[in-house]
């Protein structure tokens, strides 16, 4: 993601929810929308884990972000047993 | 210090049922072997399916002639990759980081255009017997285009060589490891290299150059298997109004169902999926090999098809986890601060994307704060069995690399490994490497408990001995999970809950019922429910099904009170806010006369309004991460360079441990699978890229004669976002024992090992090396 965003490793987004974070985060690097959601589904890509607050959200798109939240997209990584 | 205990539980929560030890519900039936495993399923006109195999690791498959195999006494089908459509490269999100390409996974279940590793399925035969199916295989008429295989990642990257996928595209995005095509417009040539990824955090260049102290090391690791005792297995039958049926040992039915239904195209409503007991997973049995064949075979031939795997097409054509190579740079100050780590993971992934390379960045450098990291990872094809999730998928490799590294550092600095990990632990508030802030995690808890505990205390002596340390992150999974409690007139509740039983999850379920409920874990039933008899719920992988199912029981023992409460109310004429429930007990607030045990209002649901079934559907977050710290001492026979166990402890947070005795068994066999893979264990390829030692006789896993007793130490630091503070317990307990031992092994006899695993042979040419100086 950084490739997209000038090299920033932290970006200062505005939004509630998870959903207009992404779509805040577009406007300002044009491209990265298209890294993190699904149009066909409406929702996060398959794969990706929104992180909040150091906590992966079980809402994707409708997580709740507060004022001074951080997110993370990361990998959502399965286990093994 | 500690007292000496062979197995200690450092409590901080006191509760009734949960923490206790009660016998599992299902033990009787599996130590009578009265319980039903997958290949127990008998159905009337049952036919049984054998696999036709590729002889070859590469090959195009120019024709297939199945004419003669129809023909031949007792078959009832065959199938090919003919026989079902091929599905788009869509990846497909099925729930808690199960992703799959489905022409991958498809093409995996039956070879399509290409063979591509030696056991690759080919074609498929149902008969009305085992050998009669075998006897038609040999009938099957393959013509072969046999291709160069490429056997390693370094073969593999290499400029001009032989592609296995030639629209392969090379992602740049760790949460589409399950990889995919080029699109039709872009024409430039594939790749075998699957996902190319980076996470960078801080100034890593910088950070090294405030460093004092630098270690840089390279590692590798061969691929190993789980090595369950069960081969994989699945029964199918068609309804005659187009439903299908199928019995599987899985650790996700509802997986399975999913997948399925993409797979053939049909709704999941017209599916359902029976999960049997399963002789252990490790992660391996989240995806599907026999199933799909099976429900191939069954469509075909009109009648009900099972499929059952040898052990040799378990190690050749299920999943074992990637070979890997590393290499690790880490700078620390004198006084033993960490400034930055810097590392780059190649995980092969068999011959389709997928492998954990994103896992091994997740949890490389986990245990440690490090202001400055850059981490690296890639997912290269190789001509060999599709990778596939094995207990902590990617950590065991990453902290191979890291936790040696840390010893050498250590070294260098001429600091305590236990010391140094205090001073660098990550704790609540840490940034991670792969960005993150850690939540509140138990890691400086088990290294105090490592440090006191009198392991570490004892003096080890004799020549050729050695202690190691190693510490270990994993960060656990959550889900969707579904719980149903109903109330039985007798006083006992009748548990059905979604997550497959990998582990004695039953009994820890049963437990936080109990615990809700105020009754003996024995009054409850518990019972894993099948796709139409409770809701979805994800798989039991990630460690988290005590987590997430625990959650769902909870709160539908929660609602289970409820209705007790708003029963006894209702016969005593009295406001429900006048009724409280207490250790299984309801009563009236004020007038102590009014009392029902639980027992004695079960038995009157019926009269009071109905039966009582308390249900919840959940999709929790928190699941919160598990770390551990090992300690083992060995001793390296120099004539041979064998290296026995002599002592090991394994500490570890549970969060909250419901069942200990569980949690420990779980920590135990974590250890041994760890101590496996780092003495003895690898996929020994030859040059054509057949494995060469299929079978448990050359695949050589430990046994109870070769290892000690592993002590435990459970440490609870509890998981906030549950209502007991549980954390996933499962798989960390894999993560430090390898590297653990290679610390232990430079200890005994001065040398590095970086190779796993660390066979005599392996340890004895190091020993050479040094003695002579190169």
């Amino acid at each position: 993601m950084q490739g997209l965003t000038g090299g920033n490793q932290v970006i200062q987004v505005e939004g509630a929810t998870v959903r207009q974070i992404i779509n805040n985060l577009e406007l300002l690097y044009p491209g990265t929308k298209a890294r993190l959601y699904d149009a066909e589904e409406d929702e996060l890509l398959p794969g990706v884990a929104a992180v909040v607050d150091g906590d992966a959200s079980q809402l994707g798109l409708m997580e709740r972000v507060n004022p001074d939240s951080e997110v993370h997209f990361l990998p959502a990584i399965g286990g093994g047993g | 210090m500690l007292d000496y205990k062979p197995n200690i539980v450092l409590a901080t929560g006191e509760y009734k049922v949960v923490g206790t030890r009660p016998i599992r519900h299902d033990g009787a039936d599996k130590v009578t072997g009265q319980a039903k495993y997958g290949a127990d399923i008998i159905l009337p006109g049952l036919l049984h399916g054998k696999i036709l195999r590729s002889p070859h690791a590469h090959a195009r498959i120019k024709s297939i002639d199945t004419s003669k195999a129809e023909a031949a006494p007792g078959v009832h089908a065959v199938v090919t990759s003919a026989d079902w459509e091929q599905p788009t490269g869509k990846v497909e999100d099925l729930a808690e980081g199960s992703i799959h390409n489905l022409r991958f996974l498809s093409n995996n279940i039956l070879a399509y255009g290409k063979a591509l590793y030696k056991g690759h399925a080919v074609a498929a035969v149902a008969a009305a017997n085992p050998h009669q199916a075998e006897e038609a295989l040999a009938l099957i008429d393959v013509d072969y285009e046999v291709l160069t295989p490429v056997n390693n990642f370094r073969e593999a990257m290499k400029e001009g060589t032989p592609l296995l996928h030639e629209r392969l595209e090379t992602l740049s995005d760790p949460g589409l490891r399950a990889g995919g095509y080029k699109s039709d417009e872009d024409t430039a040539m594939g790749s075998n290299v699957a996902n190319h990824f980076e996470f960078r955090v801080g100034d890593v260049e910088k950070g090294f150059q405030e460093a004092d102290v630098i270690v840089e090391k390279e590692t590798n690791t061969a691929a190993v298997h789980q090595g369950y005792i069960e081969p994989h297995t699945g029964t199918a039958m068609w309804q005659p109004d187009g439903s299908l049926t199928v019995w599987s040992s899985t650790q996700g039915h509802f997986n399975a169902r999913d997948l399925l239904s993409r797979l053939l195209n049909l709704p999941v409503s017209r599916i359902r999926v029976i999960p049997m007991e399963i002789g252990g997973g490790f992660g391996a049995k989240g995806i599907l090999y026999s199933e799909p064949v099976a429900v191939l075979l069954a469509g075909k031939a009109g009648r009900p098809v099972k499929v059952t795997m040898s052990r040799t097409e378990v190690f050749e054509a299920s999943g074992p986890t990637s070979a890997t190579n590393i290499k690790i740079k880490l700078g620390a100050t004198n006084d033993g601060k960490l400034v930055a780590g810097e590392a780059h993971l190649i995980y092969e992934s068999g011959a389709f994307p997928g492998s954990p390379v994103p896992g091994g960045c997740n949890c490389i450098m986990g245990p440690y704060d490090i202001p400055n990291t850059y981490l690296e990872g890639l997912d290269v094809l190789v001509n060999h069995p599709k990778s596939a999730a094995y207990r902590a998928p990617g950590a065991p490799a990453a902290a191979f690399a890291m936790e040696t590294a840390v010893d050498e550092l250590c070294e260098k600095l001429g600091m305590d490994p236990l010391e140094f990990r205090l001073l660098n632990s990550a704790k609540e508030g840490t940034r991670r490497a792969t960005g993150p802030l850690m939540p509140k995690v138990g890691l400086v808890d088990t290294v105090q408990a490592a440090k006191d505990h009198p392991h570490y205390g004892t003096p080890l002596e004799g020549p050729y001995r050695g202690r190691g340390v190693a510490s270990g992150f994993w960060g656990n999974g959550t889900g969707p999970a579904s719980a149903v409690a109903m109330v039985n007139t007798d006083g006992t509740v009748s548990l059905v809950e979604g997550s497959a039983d990998l582990s004695g999850t039953r009994v820890a379920f049963a437990q936080q019922l109990a615990e809700v409920l105020g009754i003996p874990a024995e009054e409850i039933k518990p019972t894993v429910g099948d796709t139409e008899s409770i809701g979805f719920t994800s798989n039991s992988g990630g460690s988290g099904a005590t987590f997430k199912s625990g959650w769902a029981v909870y709160e539908a023992g929660q609602d289970v009170k409820r209705q007790m409460i708003q029963r006894a109310a209702k016969i005593w004429d009295i406001p429900e806010e006048d009724v409280e429930y207490t250790d299984g007990v309801l009563q009236h607030k004020s007038d102590t006369e009014l009392k029902l045990t639980f027992r004695q209002l079960a038995a009157r649901q019926n009269a009071t309004g109905g039966p009582i079934t308390g249900r919840a559907g959940v999709n929790p977050g928190g699941a919160g991460p598990c770390l551990a710290t090992h300690i083992v001492d060995v001793e390296v026979d120099p004539e041979t360079g064998k290296v026995d166990v002599l002592r090991y402890t394994a500490v570890q947070d549970a969060g909250k441990a419901i069942h200990p005795g569980y949690v420990e068994g779980q920590i135990q066999g974590g250890a041994v699978q760890g101590i496996g893979w780092a003495l003895n264990e690898e996929y020994f390829f030859n040059d054509q890229g057949h494995m060469a030692n299929s079978t448990f006789l050359d695949y050589r896993m430990p046994t109870a004669l070769d290892l000690p007793m592993i002590d435990t130490v459970i440490v609870e630091v509890p998981n906030p976002a549950h209502p007991f503070g549980v954390r996933g317990t499962g798989e960390v307990p894999i993560v430090p024992p390898l590297a653990a031992l290679s610390n232990a092994i430079f200890h005994a006899v001065g040398v590095r090992v970086n190779e796993l695993p660390m066979s005599p042979g392996v340890v004895l040419e190091a020993m050479w090396k040094k003695d002579n100086g190169s």
